[in-house]
């Protein structure tokens, strides 16, 4: 997990147990509670505070949902791209194993929005899937984009060259991003004219007010998704280390 | 200046070592003309405009797949990428080089390609081929890259078409736009792009995958 400069001064006594990783300010199980309230008080308001779309009724709340956990993934995909690039610049021992969790995370939250977005489809529209949905179609592409990162990462040898080939492939994706949202744009012009104009939803009151907190909660939410996993990985390459030691 | 010789040199290289060996353009013409009487068996006679063109650019993207997957095979049998890393050039220089042979390879499949897609299912349009060749230039620039990466993989090349599809997806946009549509501007556009966009990209980043 970690290139092996950083830890072979370690290796010579087999009792030192140094701490693992980066240590942060605000602790884990602080975070946890945070989210826990957070999104408790998100479904709240999404159930019993929020008005009923005129146009769309009950149905429409999922959207809250939606909406924030798709924000939430390009986040942890900004922040993979971010971390693979202090990787790459700085040579920061902890960003190649960050970059890869944050990825992780942006794969599930993608995935959550593939469903929230199949079953708002499926309530509105009829269908499951609709190719005219700009933003699952770019969740799909995105999908198999970074699934392919997986590939990538666990069919070479841990070391850096592992590092540097998925950060490199990390950095990718953020431009994948927006090519691909511009594409989907433009191919939908081969079927029938683009309109960019939507009826959006007026934003306003308890509506923007719900939105809001159900997205905060939803970003801390994944943010402490993402430090547990983070120890989790780094107490799992610390204990392989030690067993390294020990045999 | 020396960047440029480096580059020339090792294009060089890839085309001397396919007009000797011949191993990749025959397979990848045989592959694309193979494709396209598959393709007619699977949609029929008269195949929409819009189909006939999504047809062109799948084969085109496959087999540039082909030409691409062969790409660093050499390097890896012979173990020349090791030396090429080593040697006093810039690295970058290594991407450009097997970029211009493999889009070399697949400029002259396309050059029997399209006119074969004529032949057999619609006239060509000058959008089209101007089309090909802005893509031509995003596949080759992305593919080498992705090959590297493929190359040094267990999964050698079973991992390249993941890695590529869905980055090509954009390129199949815009072909099949530049094709189809009335006014193809915005497309070839997008095309050009897209290519700027990846190709200073690959080029910043390829010392990254070859060296650790």
């Amino acid at each position: 997990m970690r290139p092996p400069g950083s830890s072979a001064g370690k290796r010579q006594g087999p009792a030192t147990i140094t701490a693992v990783g980066r240590s942060y300010r605000i602790p884990l199980p602080a975070l946890a509670v945070l989210s826990l309230v957070g999104i408790s008080t998100a479904l709240a308001l999404v159930f019993f505070v929020a008005p009923n779309d005129a146009d769309q009724g009950f149905s429409q709340r999922i959207f809250y949902f939606h909406v924030s956990i798709a924000f939430t993934a390009y986040a942890c995909f900004i922040g993979a791209a971010w971390k693979a690039f202090r990787h790459l610049t700085t040579r920061d021992p902890n960003a190649d194993l960050e970059s890869y969790v944050a990825v992780h995370q942006g794969v599930v939250f993608g995935v959550l929005v593939l469903l929230t977005g199949s079953i708002w489809a499926k309530i509105s529209w009829g269908h499951w899937w609709l190719w005219s949905e700009d933003q699952l179609v770019l969740f799909l592409v995105l999908f198999l984009f970074y699934c392919a990162y997986f590939m990538l990462r666990f069919s070479v040898e841990p070391g850096p060259q592992r590092a540097n080939m998925s950060a490199v492939y990390a950095l990718f994706g953020v431009v994948l991003i927006p090519v691909s949202f511009l594409a989907i744009r433009l191919a939908k012009g081969l079927i029938h004219p683009v309109v960019f104009t939507r009826h959006g939803p007026n934003f306003h009151g308890w509506i923007l007010l719900t939105y809001c907190v159900a997205q905060a909660a939803l970003l801390v939410f994944a943010y402490t998704l993402y430090r547990l996993e983070l120890s989790g990985k780094r107490i799992d390459s610390r204990l392989r280390e030690l067993r390294e030691v020990l045999a | 200046m020396t960047y440029v010789r480096d580059v020339a040199a090792l294009a060089r290289k890839d085309l001397l070592l396919e007009l000797r060996a011949r191993d990749t353009l025959p397979a990848m013409l045989l592959f694309v003309v193979a494709t396209f009487v598959v393709f007619h068996f699977a949609v029929g006679d008269s195949p929409s405009r819009l189909a006939a063109n999504g047809l062109l650019w799948v084969a085109i993207l496959f087999t540039a797949l082909l030409g691409l997957g062969r790409a660093f095979v050499p390097e890896r049998e012979q173990r020349v990428l090791d030396g090429l890393v080593l040697a006093p050039c810039d690295r970058s220089a290594i991407w450009l080089g097997k970029s211009l042979a493999t889009l070399a390879f697949l400029a002259a499949a396309e050059v029997v390609a399209l006119p074969v897609f004529a032949l057999f299912f619609h006239p060509l349009r000058g959008s089209t081929v101007l089309g090909v060749a802005l893509a031509d230039l995003g596949i080759c620039a992305v593919g080498t890259f992705l090959g590297a990466m493929a190359v040094a993989t267990r999964a050698r090349e079973l991992l390249l078409p993941l890695l590529f599809l869905p980055l090509a997806i954009p390129i199949v946009v815009g072909g099949v736009g530049a094709s189809v549509v009335a006014s193809p501007g915005r497309y070839l556009a997008f095309l050009a792009l897209y290519d700027a966009l990846f190709a200073v990209l690959c080029w910043a980043t390829f010392e990254y995958v070859v060296t650790e």
